[in-house]
């Protein structure tokens, strides 16, 4: 028993650790890929259609593929165009040469950020087009300037529309971050993995879960919340 | 000296012609009524005056002078100005869901004041007189009981006040009304027509398109009929809509009887 009760010290200590690094993950890419999709989300209703058809096809690849292959090719893919570009001797080539992403972490956060842009976006999207042309049009009519209109006017309205889509994809988002071991990036999972090969404990690997169901516990209490505080329109 | 005139106005959605050379003018003071079956084109005159829509050709003039010119080309800032000459109440309220019936009609000029170069010394005196301001037009419209409730909490009468005083805190030179009455339940309409009236009796410059005949007859000093995209007939209310000698009037107005 109380052997059983000093292990469960070490692995929950342990799990914390490598928790920390999951929530690094999860804040950071939450925290990069609202305002990134917000952006891409303006790309693809562009008028400018290049740009429109551009930023579609990338949706469409990134939201076509798993996450787990962007960030072997996010990680691995600029290591193996070096490798092939310094076999080339000479030419605009060699700069390529360099090429790789140094830091196991970063490729996952940008990895993160392109995915998670991309799905956010689609959210927008919808937010943005659900908003009646009329709002718009009020707001022209009142000698508002379309950034005014945008942010004074449509900007809380869309907020209000895509919390409950959003609060979906955020808690995905805090499972997806287990992909991370896949680069060797030491987050929970790979944390609680440890205790098989080190100890033969297999129970560490399942008790991450209380982990994540107590944070995506939190989040929905924070969601609940937020769409509680939107309730005052319609 | 015409405060609003409009020339060979023009307006096409593809192959559809709308508006096939408008022209019109009215005094400062004046009622104006629009009328017309659906279809015929008033709405688009309305954005088109009030640059929702641009009109393929034509003109608009502001007390004599050229206002805006289908042949030229202006930046988003200079329509925005020629904009704030005139008011406009939507058909559907399109008031802003998220701000009260106070913040609606303020949200306007307190971005405005922005703009003013004493902005940043007076902030304080400038927002209190918009405030002021904003409470006096919604108690004329019968509205200081409703003052922080949210659109969402009001009926469709009192959305619809709320929207007037939204165009009318702006101080427009013209005030356009698009159907005003025609989203409200038939018990509703008689509130915005008495406060329209009301503001009829503070010679408030109006432009109405509705299809209360009733209403445009006894509240307007000219009435326009539109038929197909073109002025059929327009004269005083006696002239076009008691005496009308237009047979498309005639047809008109014996459906609505």
């Amino acid at each position: 028993m109380t052997q059983f009760l000093s292990d469960l010290q070490t692995v929950s200590l342990s799990l914390l650790e490598g928790f920390s690094v999951t929530l690094r993950i999860f804040a950071l890419t939450l925290i990069l890929s609202l305002p990134v999709g917000l952006i891409v989300s303006f790309a693809s209703r562009s008028k400018f259609t290049p740009l429109r058809w551009l930023t579609r096809t990338i949706i469409w690849i990134i939201r076509g593929t798993p996450l787990m292959l962007q960030l072997i090719a996010i990680y691995y893919g600029p290591g193996l165009i070096g490798a092939w570009a310094s076999k080339l001797t000479g030419g605009p080539f060699t700069i390529l040469a360099s090429w790789h992403v140094p830091d196991r972490f970063a490729a996952v956060i940008i990895s993160f950020v392109i995915n998670y842009s991309c799905y956010f976006s689609e959210i927008f999207r919808g937010g943005i087009e659900g908003i009646p042309k009329g709002q718009y049009e009020a707001g022209q009519v009142l000698g508002l300037t379309k950034m005014q209109t945008f942010f004074r006017v449509v900007l809380l309205q869309v907020v209000k529309r895509v919390i409950p889509p959003m609060s979906n994809e955020i808690i995905t988002l805090v499972k997806d971050t287990s992909l991370a071991r896949i680069i060797m990036v030491y987050e929970i999972i790979w944390n609680a993995q440890r205790f098989i090969k080190s100890d033969g404990l297999l129970w560490p690997l399942f008790f991450t879960g209380v982990y994540y169901l107590a944070f995506c516990g939190i989040l929905t209490l924070i969601f609940g919340f937020i769409e509680k505080k939107l309730d005052y329109f319609s | 000296m015409k405060i609003l005139e409009v020339q060979n106005i023009c307006k096409s959605f593809g192959k559809t012609k709308v508006l096939n050379g408008i022209d019109f003018s009215m005094d400062e003071g004046e009622v104006v009524s629009i009328l017309g079956a659906s279809g015929s084109g008033k709405t688009t005159l309305l954005r088109c005056i009030n640059f929702l829509e641009r009109a393929d050709k034509g003109m608009i003039f502001l007390d004599g002078s050229p206002l805006w010119d289908a042949s030229k080309t202006y930046k988003g800032s200079e329509i925005r100005k020629k904009q704030l000459n005139f008011g406009l109440v939507f058909q559907d309220f399109n008031l802003f869901p998220q701000y009260t019936a106070l913040d609606n009609v303020t949200l306007a000029p307190h971005l405005l004041a922005n703009e003013r170069p004493d902005f940043k010394s007076n902030k304080k005196q400038i927002y209190a007189e918009i405030d002021q301001n904003a409470r006096e037009i919604l108690d004329r419209v019968g509205l200081s009981e409703k003052l922080s409730n949210y659109p969402c909490e009001l009926s469709g009468g009192q959305k619809q006040r709320v929207s007037i005083a939204r165009a009318l805190a702006l101080k427009p030179r013209v005030l356009f009304f698009d159907e005003p009455t025609s989203a409200l339940d038939p018990e509703l309409t008689g509130e915005i027509l008495r406060v329209i009236r009301s503001l009829a009796a503070q010679h408030i410059t109006m432009i109405i398109v509705t299809h209360e005949i009733d209403f445009a007859y006894s509240v307007s000093d000219k009435v326009i009929f539109m038929d197909d995209g073109v002025i059929a007939a327009q004269g005083t209310p006696d002239e076009v809509i008691k005496n009308p000698s237009n047979e498309r009037i005639k047809a008109f107005l014996a459906k609505l009887a």
